[in-house]
């Protein structure tokens, strides 16, 4: 061998420096490299959280004292609120940061922020972010635990499970599920985590979208791609929209938004293909009229859109609490504390 | 020249008990070379036999391997605008500890290098410094822009060893057409990094990894489409055209072709091609992007091949050297580039333990062949020509550490790689500018 293939084997993939199947989830930043129990365990301990967010009194002081700062460099309601009330919820002190991804490449740079942050010492930090790995980036400066919120193109690994833990409630099982993904899969950090989440899990995935918004190779992340919607939906059990994002689309993807809609739009003409009681999906904001037509996204019986909302908080309350719980406790974290530690 | 004088006492040295090679000769033998000033004025196998001129100064290079000074035709030395990230006398020691006599710069400066003013500047920098020689490309357009052609006469004149717009393609073809038409006439050679630049958006090699990362990939084609189409003007205008830093194996397959139909054509590589895939990317390193991507296994052996068979003509540093604040940064927002100058011959020296190229065909791409298609008399063991030779030990082992290197930036995706080979004595005209102690000297 080479020292060239020698080295080439030595440089870690993220599955293998993160999956460590058994040690405790000390961040997360993606979905990919977790083992299916680890995913089932985030599931379960979401789903404890579902009856707790129906009940009259939703809080607890399981995380009483403990600081969560949701630092989000991209603009976001649904995502930022969902992890806000969820802090809250669990009796965290939660702050909230919207700072300009602009700032950052010109002033003070991600990692002086997250040295900046570290240095008061939260327990969480919850950080989206328009560049792919940059959450990725921040974790390894800082000693707290990090929840990726989204990251560019990359993950978005929250949603991922709200996804699955929505669709286990309505279907039971994920495993054996044929899942389409359908839209703009290439800019998507939403379809990347699915991926990922609902392959582990055993369910068939397809992605759906024209050509040009199916990013190369995507099939080497074990789906099968479609750039016919119909054949796409056919039989499928779920089917999960993608926003059209129009703000990652440097140059020209499709044609025009009439025709998108024409071709890739979910309607009731192209949904018949699917099975008769597909669960519909969309991680919102949505684009009515773009990606989906109104009246199918607002169908009671077939719209599973609005308990993904709250899902989503169930599901940040359960991550909350198994990276608190793994992580070591104040005392023995930061340098100025050492002196108390064991 | 007439401004420094010789260094007195020190007229003549002979190099004795030496592995002498010489690629251009294809000289591998025992022997000695003599130096008289700047000069090699000897060279041979016997050429000691009867004992060292009297007047000579012995330097006896015991049983190791000595070569001409490894001419790097691609890197970039900081100097104008970017001081901060290497400057000419920092690249100048870092070549010089690793065998490197001569070192073609680019001329993407701030401001760029594209007027007699701009190579008058390089020139008296690395005069000033007088470790390495210090050749300059001009720009080939005005402010590297693609559009306007520079003074490629005048820049010639001034000592300009070819043209090129740096990391730049000359996307607009009717441009280049001229460029390589009006260049003819001074038989100057035009450099280009052929890479489409609508099509080479991404900021990754575009497939299965860049798409798991969800980072912007660039197709492998970008490469060849460019590179055919300058291939077409090379045709119509007989110009002499040079590829640079070819990553794709497509790319190898169409310049081999090129020459097969008598194209004035060359082109180069660089290690992080031959020795490292799209893979070092792994998670977001940044340290493994450059310009152009990495790219996938087949590619690489691909690159080896080019090698193997002489259709890569030349290995290059692409010393292209970025200080923390430009690498650590997510993976869209850093800088391209890898400090290249020190790992430039060690990495070579890889394919040949790997038993992938001979010994004389890869020094012939480090020396004599860049130099003839710069056009300098240099890379030869040659009775009359100057005295720019390396010492090295081919086997010696040693752990790459970037840490450690002598430039000023440390970006290097080779940290911890074991390598063979090392250079222990570089002589620039006759001086030793670089003798490696038995304790590392500090910088």
């Amino acid at each position: 061998m080479s020292p060239a293939d020698r080295a080439l084997q030595d440089i870690p993939t993220r599955a293998a420096a993160e999956s460590g199947s058994g040690a405790p989830l000390r961040h997360l930043l993606g979905i990919e490299g977790m083992t299916a129990a680890e995913i089932v365990a985030l599931l379960d301990r979401a789903e404890s959280y579902v009856a707790v967010n129906q009940a009259a009194n939703k809080t607890s002081d399981l995380l009483a004292g403990r600081t969560v700062i949701n630092l989000f460099f991209e603009t976001s309601t649904r995502t930022r609120t969902s992890f806000e009330l969820a802090g809250k919820r669990l009796g965290a002190d939660v702050i909230n940061m919207e700072v300009a991804w602009s700032s950052i490449k010109k002033g003070e740079t991600l990692i002086d922020t997250a040295m900046t942050l570290n240095a008061m010492h939260p327990d969480v930090l919850v950080v989206r972010a328009p560049d792919s790995g940059a959450v990725q980036l921040l974790a390894e400066k800082v000693n707290c635990a990090v929840i990726n919120a989204g990251d560019g193109s990359h993950e978005h690994p929250t949603q991922a499970l709200l996804d699955a833990l929505t669709i286990r409630r309505r279907r039971g099982e994920i495993a054996g599920l044929k899942v389409a993904i359908s839209g703009d899969v290439a800019h998507s950090r939403v379809a990347r985590s699915n991926i990922h989440l609902l392959t582990t899990l055993g369910a068939e995935v397809r992605v759906i979208a024209p050509p040009t918004l199916l990013p190369s190779g995507i099939e080497r992340l074990g789906v099968t791609a479609y750039t016919n919607m119909r054949a796409g939906l056919a039989d499928c059990d779920v089917v999960m929209m993608l926003r059209l994002q129009t703000e990652r689309m440097q140059g020209s993807y499709v044609p025009s938004i009439r025709e998108y809609f024409r071709f890739y739009g979910l309607d009731y003409d192209k949904l018949a293909h699917a099975k008769a009681d597909a669960l519909i999906m969309h991680p919102g904001p949505m684009n009515r009229g773009v990606e989906i037509d109104s009246v199918v996204a607002d169908d009671i019986d077939r719209s599973a859109i609005r308990e993904q909302v709250e899902m989503g908080v169930a599901v940040r309350m359960g991550v909350l609490d198994a990276l608190t719980r793994q992580a070591p406790t104040r005392a023995t974290t930061g340098d100025l504390d050492g002196s108390i530690g064991a | 020249m007439s401004l420094h004088a010789k260094p007195a006492g020190t007229a003549k040295v002979a190099y004795t008990n030496a592995r002498l090679l010489d690629p251009a000769s294809g000289l591998d033998a025992r022997g000695g070379v003599l130096v008289d000033g700047n000069r090699i004025v000897e060279v041979g196998a016997g050429l000691f036999r009867d004992g060292v001129p009297p007047d000579a100064q012995e330097v006896d290079c015991a049983g190791l391997c000595l070569a001409p000074g490894l001419v790097d035709m691609r890197a970039q030395l900081g100097e104008p605008g970017r001081e901060h990230k290497e400057t000419i006398s920092s690249a100048g020691r870092a070549a010089a500890s690793a065998g490197i006599t001569s070192i073609a710069c680019l001329p993407n400066t701030d401001p760029v290098i594209d007027d007699v003013a701009g190579l008058e500047f390089v020139a008296r920098r690395a005069r000033e410094t007088k470790l390495v020689k210090v050749y300059a490309y001009g720009a080939l357009t005005r402010g590297c822009a693609g559009e306007q052609m520079t003074e490629i006469g005048l820049l010639s004149e001034a000592g300009a060893v070819g043209f090129t717009d740096g990391d730049r393609a000359v996307a607009n073809a009717q441009t280049l057409r001229r460029c390589l038409a009006y260049a003819s006439v001074f038989d100057t050679v035009i450099l280009q990094h052929p890479l489409e630049p609508t099509l080479a958006t991404g900021v990754m090699n575009g497939g299965a990894l860049a798409t798991r990362l969800g980072l912007s990939g660039s197709p492998a084609m970008a490469e060849l489409i460019q590179l055919e189409r300058d291939l077409r003007l090379v045709e119509m205008t007989g110009g002499r055209y040079h590829a640079s830093l070819i990553s794709t194996g497509a790319a190898v397959e169409a310049i081999r072709q090129a020459k097969a139909n008598g194209l004035r054509v060359t082109c180069d590589t660089a290690p992080h091609y031959f020795t490292l895939t799209e893979d070092a990317v792994g998670d977001y390193r940044t340290f493994a992007k450059v310009n152009p991507p990495l790219r996938g296994a087949a590619d690489r052996q691909a690159i080896v091949a080019g090698l193997a068979d002489g259709t890569i003509d030349a290995v290059v540093s692409d010393h292209n050297p970025q200080d923390q604040d430009s690498k650590r940064l997510p993976f869209t927002a850093a800088e391209y580039g890898i400090a290249g100058l020190e790992t430039l011959f060690a990495l070579s020296l890889d394919l040949v333990h790997a038993g992938q190229l001979e010994l004389l065909d890869l020094l012939a791409g480090l020396t004599y062949k860049p130099a003839d298609i710069l056009g300098r008399d240099a890379g030869r063991l040659a009775a009359g020509g100057p005295a720019d030779m390396i010492l090295f030990d081919p086997e010696r082992a040693w752990t790459i550490d970037p840490d450690s290197f002598l430039g000023k930036c440390k970006n290097a995706p080779f940290d911890a790689w074991p390598a063979r080979g090392r250079v222990v004595r570089t002589v620039v005209d006759g001086r030793t500018i670089y003798a490696e102690t038995p304790a590392p000297a500090a910088a």
